[in-house]
């Protein structure tokens, strides 16, 4: 750390900042989603989860892109860097790697970290930058006012595509298992205690943490994730992943999810024949599964796995660099600019 | 052993060319190296295909490298070689062209067999059919001395064929009187952990010293005495080298970490070669998955308060676009290297050309004024990306760092500089809470604060939409945009409040003023000096900052008849001079990806001064 920086970093935070509340986290500014929109529980669950993780506000940063999720460091009353289309992991990551003290935050949408953005998505999940990600997805574009997106599915009619999308959907979580990410989870909007405990799983894992959030555009893509979310059908098309807890769901727990091979499918518990003892208990340090319950995502007839994929540990990015100027540092000495300047074949003229 | 005639010269430009693969480049920096150490003043021009290895013995696949040192004060890497040292057959062909008329021919004659007469388009043998009757042709099969040199050894022939240049070097080394200490050292080096290849490359070397040395060949051998420089201690240095040690300087200074956040571009990627190197200076640098990443993870470490560097070449820039753009709204310091070359698209990514200052002036959406800093010799890129550095952190503002193909790759003499004498740079951190906005301004330079991530009670937001005065809040309003368009562009122009005011090397009036920018400054250096000997009025101003520009340039350019900007380019810098200071300033333009030759902008003068007589 530079010498200027270190100088920041040992002022103490005024008294107000011991111990926060989630109004603490609520910026001066007015919230404009339009009203009814997914993305005010995310705020909502975030400012609540983040009290409770111990770091004062002063050394968190939300960065974002562009699009509606990316408004959301405006309204977080911490350091905060709306930036341009696609480009919020890149920056978060410039940022991680020059201050791995502080606690990153990406927020980004469908449209901005798996279209423009996509690219950065991946290299970011592969290098496994200690950065938090989370993805608003609609399956919608709305701030440009409802064309399709990299996940909205197949034969979606939108302005852009009046006869039907023939783009094929993205599976977000699969797409991050497949970037080596190391921790991958997802969760709903609508499901305040889920999302607040799955932030905080993200917030606490090493690496990079990539959380999809199944977020309702109730003016451009109304409904696209109700039925895992109301009432009425939820229980039936929802399956919660928890480590070391077969897979089971319906409203009496009366269904499960067994291994056929490698292939998932659902078995009633009612009828004799199964048993839970015969289910896909949920190991999330196990990449191989993560990857077979990622891809029950868009599968007729498999309920949607919500919860965490994948937490693995691998170096983490940022220290990897610091320990090789910490090494070349050891090794030979601080640099000195004199010495450098005056290296090499050197002659002087009298 | 006849006694051997010693001649002594002024200057000597050579060139050494061969295939891409047969090492021309290493070749022509073991001489430069030499010939440095030696005291001469010097210039080089490293000419290489795009290709890394293009199939051999082909005319595109030809690397060549000039050296033009002397014991007088050298400018330019030399319009017209004198000796020419040529590999095989399409080395001659493509190069004769720049060998002066009596000029001195070393061929390898085994690179002249029928297949490299035929890629090389000769009908026949040039060697031997007398068409190089006016040069003065030393044919040698350098390919079987460097096997003989080395039989006893059994290496492969792929081995004995790599180490052919070093035969070459050996000759050169002793037509011109160089000691081969200095590439003896290397090689011991280099090679310390390959003995065989260590010891076949220094039989070789010597094998050619020797030859030479023995053989009835070459009658006259040449001594260049060391030039008149400024006392002080030297060491010869690249453009790219010397930006990339500026920058580390300029971090030290500042008390920053230097991020730099870069793409491999050609030729560009030595400075982030050169970089990765000085983790023990708390270098950090990351070679990102694309252009767009390099520029924003530099602005994000930037944000975190580090010295965030980009670089890049042209179709690099235009990538990174959009991101400088946001870098010109947030007020964050940033620097991007522009190493440019050929364009438009991929265009001669290996050649030089000065066609970016344009895109660096005006190549983004909105009004999003960036400074513009320009190298004009290699050794001088320590200082622009010095002097880059402590502006952009004095004005909290993206900066174009411009250098060349020719500069960064090119190299000269660098008079070492006191590092404890160079100028301080001392940004400060906003640490204080009462009174903070993160849009209230400096009176002097009208930068926005830097408060860095981590400093307790300072959160805040900055991104690109537009801000409102003071309080960095989004604002859309009609007058608060109007009012921060023209403040952004207010703050740039400050900086020509500290930039020295341009100065005329000669006289402040006459007839003929040649005003350059970047890399053609020793050419037209050497033009107008020629031109002046012979008592013309011609006067040479070169512009270091081209945004803004110095204070004085358009009470300069009044006081002159007429008006010559040769440039690598179709005529950017005259177009804006033209529109700045309604002047008649006319173009010479050369795009070929080649510098200019002194000889091409003398003539140009030439046309105009008879013009006006």
């Amino acid at each position: 750390m530079s010498v200027l920086v270190d100088e920041v970093m040992k002022l103490s935070p005024p008294p107000s900042d011991q111990k926060a509340s989630s109004k603490d986290f609520q910026s001066d500014q007015d919230v404009r989603w339009c009203p009814g929109c997914g993305d005010y529980s995310i705020l909502a669950q975030t400012q609540r989860v983040m009290p409770d993780l111990g770091i004062p506000r002063h050394r968190m940063v939300f960065v974002s892109g562009i699009g509606c999720s990316s408004r959301f460091p405006y309204y977080m009353n911490t350091y905060g860097f709306h930036s341009i289309h696609g480009r919020a992991t890149a920056i978060a990551s410039g940022l991680k790697m020059a201050r791995p003290e502080l606690s990153m935050w990406v927020v980004t949408g469908d449209g901005d970290g798996l279209s423009i953005g996509g690219n950065h998505m991946i290299h970011l999940l592969r290098r496994n930058l200690d950065i938090n990600v989370l993805l608003f997805n609609n399956q919608i574009y709305g701030l440009t006012k409802g064309q399709y997106s990299p996940t909205s599915e197949k034969g979606k009619v939108t302005k852009s595509s009046p006869f039907g999308s023939i783009d094929y959907p993205f599976n977000p979580a699969a797409l991050a298992l497949g970037s080596s990410a190391t921790f991958v989870a997802r969760t709903l909007d609508r499901d305040p205690k889920h999302m607040q405990a799955i932030i905080k799983r993200a917030a606490e894992h090493k690496g990079t943490s990539f959380v999809e959030v199944y977020q309702n555009c109730n003016v451009f893509n109304d409904g696209a994730f109700f039925q895992f979310t109301e009432k009425d059908t939820k229980d039936d098309t929802v399956v919660y992943l928890e480590h070391g807890k077969p897979l089971t769901f319906g409203k009496e727990k009366d269904k499960g999810i067994r291994l056929n091979g490698f292939s998932p499918e659902v078995v009633s518990l009612k009828d004799g024949k199964w048993s839970v003892n015969d289910l896909l208990v949920h190991n999330e340090k196990d990449t191989t599964l993560s990857f077979i319950l990622a891809d029950m995502t868009y599968k007729a007839g498999l309920p949607r796995p919500i919860g965490i994929f994948l937490a693995i540990d691998r170096p983490v990015y940022e220290q990897e660099m610091v320990r090789q100027i910490v090494f070349a540092q050891e090794k030979r000495g601080d640099g000195d600019m004199v010495k450098l300047l005056n290296s090499g074949d050197t002659w002087t003229v009298q | 052993m006849a006694e051997k005639t010693i001649q002594n010269l002024e200057e000597v430009t050579i060139r050494f060319a061969g295939d891409s693969g047969d090492g021309m480049q290493l070749t022509g920096t073991q001489f430069t190296n030499t010939t440095a150490i030696l005291g001469n003043d010097l210039s080089t021009l490293p000419d290489y295909p795009a290709e890394i290895r293009a199939p051999a013995g082909t005319l595109f696949g030809v690397s060549g490298f000039q050296i033009h040192f002397g014991s007088t004060e050298i400018n330019t890497p030399g319009d017209q070689c004198d000796v020419l040292v040529a590999m095989n057959a399409a080395a001659l062909k493509v190069n004769l062209g720049s060998l002066i008329d009596g000029g001195t021919i070393i061929a390898n004659s085994d690179g002249f067999n029928d297949k490299n007469l035929k890629l090389a388009g000769y009908a026949s043998n040039p060697l031997t059919d007398g068409s190089l009757q006016k040069y003065h042709l030393h044919s040698v099969d350098i390919t079987k001395l460097t096997g003989l040199a080395i039989q006893d050894m059994n290496l492969s022939s792929k081995l004995v064929d790599r180490s052919k240049n070093f035969f070459a070097l050996g000759m050169m080394y002793w037509m011109y009187n160089r000691p081969m200490e200095s590439t003896i050292n290397w090689i011991e080096k280099k090679f310390g952990n390959k003995p065989e290849i260590k010891e076949a490359n220094l039989r070789v070397l010597k094998a050619g010293w020797n030859f030479s040395e023995t053989t009835e060949i070459f009658a006259v051998r040449y001594e260049v005495g060391p030039a008149k420089l400024a006392p002080g201690k030297y060491r010869n240095i690249t453009g790219n080298q010397a930006l990339a040690w500026g920058l580390i300087a300029a971090a030290k200074k500042a008390k920053l970490d230097l991020f730099l956040g870069s793409y491999p571009i050609t030729p560009a990627s030595d400075i982030l070669h050169e970089l990765s190197v000085y983790k023990h200076f708390g270098v950090k640098t990351f070679q990102a998955e694309d252009e767009i990443a390099g520029v924003t993870s530099a602005l994000g470490a930037s944000f975190g308060g580090a010295l965030g560097v980009t670089t890049t070449s042209g179709p690099g820039v235009a990538l990174k676009t959009e991101a400088i753009g946001l870098a010109v709204m947030v007020e964050l310091p940033l620097i991007i290297v522009n190493v440019q070359r050929g364009g438009p698209s991929t265009g001669l990514p290996t050649k030089t050309e000065q066609s970016d200052l344009l895109q660096s002036l005006y190549g983004r959406n909105g009004e999003a004024p960036v400074p513009i800093i320009a190298a004009a010799t290699p050794a001088d890129c320590f200082e622009t990306a010095f002097e880059a550095s402590r502006i952009a952190l004095k004005y909290m503002t993206p900066i174009f760092c411009l250098s060349d193909g020719y500069l960064g790759n090119g190299s000269e003499p660098w008079l070492i500089p006191d590092y404890n004498a160079l100028p301080e740079i001392a940004p400060k951190f906003r640490t204080e809470k009462e009174g903070f906005f993160p849009y209230s301004r400096d009176e002097q330079t009208l930068s926005r604060p830097w408060a860095i991530p981590g400093t307790p009670g300072l959160e805040h937001r900055i991104g690109g939409l537009e801000k409102q005065h003071i309080t960095g809040n989004v604002n859309y309003e009609p007058l608060n945009h109007e009012f921060m368009i023209k403040m952004r562009a207010e703050k740039v122009e400050r900086i020509a409040n500290e930039i020295p005011l341009a100065e005329v090397e000669g006289d402040s009036q006459g007839d003929l003023l040649v005003v350059g920018w970047g890399g053609t400054y020793g050419s037209i250096k050497s033009a107008v000096a020629h031109h002046r000997q012979k008592g013309n009025s011609v006067f040479h101003l070169h512009l270091r900052w081209l945004n803004p520009m110095p204070r004085n340039v358009g009470e300069i350019l009044y006081k002159f008849k007429h008006i010559l900007v040769p440039e690598l380019n179709l005529g950017q810098l005259v177009k804006v001079l033209r529109a700045k200071y309604l002047v008649p300033a006319v173009g010479l333009n050369k795009i070929q990806g080649l510098p200019f030759k002194s000889v091409e902008i003398e003539n140009k003068i030439e046309e105009i001064l008879r013009g006006t007589k």
